[in-house]
């Protein structure tokens, strides 16, 4: 090979070097790009929810939009708060929402450990049955429950809200899958210390089993904070409805000639206590979604 | 192709912030690799081998210094253009791919002139199959076959397009013992066959030792020793050296050199003219003890291996700096039965002196 | 043997789940095919007296009922549009998400919140991006186009009547399928950001040595490692979509539709409810059970065609 080839080549391998450097500048820019633009999509609803609550009714009408108020209207908030009677609803959801979820851990530990740890005649049978209902969609079992409740006299209570749902497959299936990969040994190193079951529960099974415990608890409550169908079914009056029927009821039309303001502001106010759990508890929320797929 | 390091180095920023502390992986390493052989880059862990094949074939970018393929400086190349073939040392098959498909996925990225018809492809993909006697497996998955035909997959998948350099990580540690054997053999025939510089890796060194063409010994980012697999396991440079080649393992010893004569304890062992008196390092390797019944090194025997062709004497020595001192005679030379100790004589060439700071080598005339 | 104080003990713990099962899981299921296969049972009439015929009626005239047919093509629309868009979108945006470093872990969140909203909420806030407020007759005149159209305007486009009193089902369904995109956007790109983050880096290694092009990675190497999870999100997306309802009450409300059109956009489950509030048992349980049906045949359907596909 001549001294000019090497030269020739040389330079083409600069070519060669360069061309790539660019395209992986390229290829970085176009990246950032699309999921900066993505992600302000994702994000323009909230933001217009929020400066929407905050306008003037007269503003928020006018022709040409305003990407920031040009008069802060807090009172937009209180207003919001009374019109839809929010108050009242809170209580009512955060007391679904906690005894629910209350209520459904103990029965969920109490089957989990039942499924996990003993032995009983029948076992993988029942496991099996029970397995297979979660198949079936909701729906499907909504008519019957609903003329349970109201042969019960529960048209109209919390009782209605609460005791339907305390049951839930998934959630025991979930948290079995946890207590077996416990050892079984350390359940019978404690049977011979004369360790009893709930204790051993308590102090050995529940403290291991805990981010499943805490993901269940944070689906639940948000499975409470969004529920609307079923509420919507059996409550009759404010003083048993949850949040989302009171915010939808209390402003029916969505379209039209509607004070958005103050909608708007409602929607924030109902918004809010679930975005601040995301911030506090992103980790155990996104760990507990990707395994269940089901939203709320 | 011969490939060229010139004054490599890597440099790792520190992973705990606080401390601050970077990490050499490779040091001012230079090397020219000749055309056409395959070498192997031999060390314990971290000590840069891996980090210096990952820097020739581009996957990481060296800190400072060049890499050459030919008169080409290809420091700034990425590895799509560089026109390696890479064998992983988990092989990183595509599992969703059938050995065909995965042979053929190099042949059909190739762009522009080098691109190649349908039909060539497949006589290509054959070709490799067969020069790696996988040509009976080709519409397998790589789950449904052995760590071996895995294996050779890997590399049917690294030569197929003809690369100019081809690399191989730990290639068979993977494998078990008999495979090993094997395989080794294998690629040793494959390198041979294709002309193909090779630079593998590995931390074995009795796998680098019996297939190299030359070896590199390297220890914490720095090159120890480079040369012949002989030429190093005769002449090594320092103790490291000494101490990382051989099976059984050298026998180290802490001696002292007193008017030419080197003494273990109070034994003079050997004559080392020319050689300053000092305290030093003495490495022995096996097969450079003699038994001799008025030799001038004295050891406690323990124990007698016989194997085969040879036996393995196990006994020990108080200037020892292993627990045991291990030596490899003919098996015709018998010991005495029930003897309590044994007694060598050395050979001269076998025996190698190294400073006691700096382990550095010291040379001695042997008559 | 079976430690009979275990069992014993085992059932005690059960019992809570178990009354509870009986009661609102294993009776509705009985109960639900009875009503179905009871002639227009209503739960009523049978208090007061009436008596219902066995067969296939309820089946009959669910699937005559224009209304029905109507929910069923809304139902199928949304899905056969939604799930493609959302999972495409979902897997380019966790492609690109695996890419970076800067910034992952803040835009990773902010792909989420969507997921931790309020169907109902947002939908009105969706409604309020889309509405027009005043519009005068004859789309002359309106005192507001609301924010999408101005930006439409913007680029020099028509405002369009999207969800108003007078507009077409065309522009209703573009708002529900952006909406019900961007719900369903959070849930895959976790999914599939999570699979992508399991796939071992040697793969791309492999690939980088044997200079394959960026298109082809992508095709060839990222989608068919990301099958399984990739199937796991067609899969739960068209369950859900075909369980869509609470969604356009977010937008459209009780109405299921733009004001001079009520029940235009209303869905299977939304089919059966109403039958419910209707005190038509007979006829929602046939619903019910013709929308488990459906979503029992999508389910095989795309079991069949994933396993075609996926590799392994």
């Amino acid at each position: 090979m001549s001294q000019k080839d090497n030269v020739m080549q040389a330079k083409d391998l600069q070519k060669v070097s360069n061309a790539s450097k660019v395209t992986q500048f390229l290829v970085k820019f176009g990246v950032y790009t699309f999921l900066i633009v993505m992600a302000l999509i994702v994000l323009f609803p909230f933001y217009w929810m929020i400066i929407s609550s905050l306008k003037d009714l007269s503003e928020y009408r006018a022709p040409t939009p305003t990407f920031w108020p040009n008069k802060v209207i807090w009172s937009n908030y209180p207003t919001a708060f009374s019109t839809a009677n929010l108050g009242q609803l809170f209580m009512n959801t955060a007391y679904v929402g906690i005894v629910s979820t209350l209520l459904s851990l103990v029965i969920t530990v109490l089957s989990a450990f039942a499924f996990a740890r003993l032995e009983f005649k029948g076992k993988e049978t029942l496991f099996g049955l029970l397995l297979s209902t979660m198949m079936i969609p909701g729906e499907l079992f909504t008519i019957t429950n609903y003329l349970t409740v109201k042969n019960f006299g529960w048209i109209d209570t919390f009782e209605a809200l609460i005791v339907p749902f305390l049951v839930s497959v998934f959630y025991i299936y979930l948290l079995r899958q946890n207590f077996m990969q416990i050892p079984n040994e350390l359940y019978l190193a404690a049977k011979v210390d004369g360790c009893k079951d709930i204790k051993y529960l308590w102090k050995v099974m529940i403290p291991l089993a805990l981010p499943t415990l805490i993901s269940i608890t944070i689906l639940k409550m948000m499975g409470a904070w969004n529920s609307y169908v079923w509420p919507n079914l059996v409550t009759k009056t404010d003083a048993h409805r949850l949040i989302t029927n009171g915010l939808r009821n209390a402003f029916s039309d969505s379209t039209g000639d509607v004070n958005y303001p103050v909608q708007m502001a409602a929607v924030v106010i109902v918004s809010a206590p679930l975005f601040m759990v995301f911030l506090f508890l992103r980790k155990y929320i996104m760990a507990g979604v990707s395994r269940s797929g089901i939203k709320g | 192709m011969k490939v060229v390091l010139q004054n490599l180095t890597k440099v790792f920023p520190s992973r705990d912030k606080k401390s601050g502390k970077e990490v050499v992986a490779v040091n001012d390493f230079t090397f020219e690799i000749p055309d056409g052989k395959l070498i192997g880059l031999l060390g314990p862990s971290g000590c840069g081998k891996s980090t210096t094949l990952y820097m020739i074939s581009g996957l990481q970018k060296p800190t400072g210094g060049k890499i050459f393929f030919g008169e080409d400086d290809v420091t700034e190349l990425t590895t799509e253009n560089r026109g390696i073939g890479l064998v992983f040392q988990n092989y990183a098959l595509y599992p969703h791919m059938t050995v065909k498909q995965n042979i053929l996925f190099p042949l059909q990225n190739l762009k522009g002139e080098d691109k190649m018809s349908k039909a060539d492809m497949l006589e290509r993909a054959h070709w490799a199959a067969k020069l790696v006697q996988i040509d009976d497996l080709m519409d397998r998955k790589p789950s449904e076959m052995s760590g071996g035909q895995q294996q050779r997959v890997a590399i049917a998948r690294a030569l197929v397009k003809m690369p100019r350099v081809l690399l191989l990580d730990e290639p068979l540690s993977n494998l078990d013992a008999r495979l090993r054997l094997q395989t080794r053999e294998e690629i040793r025939r494959i390198q041979r066959e294709t002309g193909i510089t090779t630079i593998f890796v590995t931390h074995d060194q009795e796998e680098a030792m019996s297939i190299s063409d030359m070896i590199v010994v390297m220890k914490l980012g720095v090159v120890q020793q480079t040369g012949k697999p002989q030429e190093v396991y005769d002449n090594p440079t320092n103790l490291f050296v000494a101490k990382f080649l051989g099976t059984p393992p050298i026998n180290v010893f802490a001696g002292s050199v007193k008017g030419g004569k080197l003494y273990l304890g109070e034994d003079a062992v050997l004559d080392v003219p020319g050689v300053a008196d000092q305290e030093v390092h003495v490495g022995i390797r096996p097969e450079g003890f003699e038994l001799d019944p008025k030799g001038p090194m004295t050891c406690n025997l323990n124990s007698i291996e016989v194997m085969g062709r040879d036996s393995s004497i196990v006994s020990t020595h108080a200037a020892s700096q292993n627990p045991v001192v291990r030596s490899i005679i003919d098996a015709d030379n018998k010991v005495e039965e029930g003897a309590e100790t044994v007694r060598f004589s050395l050979k001269p060439h076998k025996v190698f002196l190294f400073h006691k700071e700096t382990e550095e080598r010291i040379y001695f005339e042997v008559k | 043997m079976v430690d009979s104080k275990q069992q014993w003990k085992a059932w005690l713990y059960l019992s809570p789940a178990i009354v509870l099962l009986l009661v609102f899981t294993a009776w509705p299921i009985i109960n639900t095919l009875r009503m179905a296969f009871l002639e227009n049972y209503s739960g009523l009439q049978e208090i007061g007296g009436a008596t219902f015929n066995f067969g296939i009626g309820n089946f009959l005239t669910v699937i005559k009922y224009k209304k029905f047919l109507q929910c069923l093509s809304n139902t199928i629309f949304l899905c056969i549009t939604t799930v493609p868009i959302s999972t495409m979108l979902a897997l380019l945006i966790a492609v690109a998400l695996n890419s970076i470093k800067p910034l992952q872990k803040l835009l990773q969140t902010i792909f989420f919140l969507p997921y931790v909203t309020n169907s109902i909420a947002i939908g009105m806030v969706f409604a309020a991006m889309f509405n027009i407020i005043g519009l005068r007759p004859g789309n002359a005149y309106a005192d507001t186009w609301g924010i999408i159209n101005n930006v439409i305007q913007f680029f020099g486009g028509e405002p369009i009547n999207w969800i108003n009193a007078g507009s077409d089902y065309m522009p209703n369904m573009i708002v529900m399928i952006i909406y019900i995109v961007w719900n369903a956007l959070p849930f895959k790109i976790l999914v599939l950001l999570g699979g992508l983050q399991s796939i071992n880096k040697q793969y791309y290694d492999a690939a980088k040595v044997d200079s394959t092009s960026r298109t082809r990675v992508f095709g060839r190497i990222t989608v068919p490692l990301l099958s399984p999870m990739l199937a796991y999100v067609i899969i739960t997306g068209f369950i859900g979509g075909f369980k869509e309802y609470s969604s356009i009450i977010g937008i459209f409300g009780e109405n299921m539709g733009p004001a001079h059109d009520t029940g235009r956009l209303n869905t299977m489950v939304g089919f059966v409810y109403d039958a419910l509030e209707r005190d038509f048992q007979g006829r929602a349980s046939a619903a019910a059970l013709i929308l488990f049906g459906i979503i029992l045949l999508v389910t095989l359907f795309n079991n069949h065609v994933i396993k075609r596909f996926t590799h392994y």
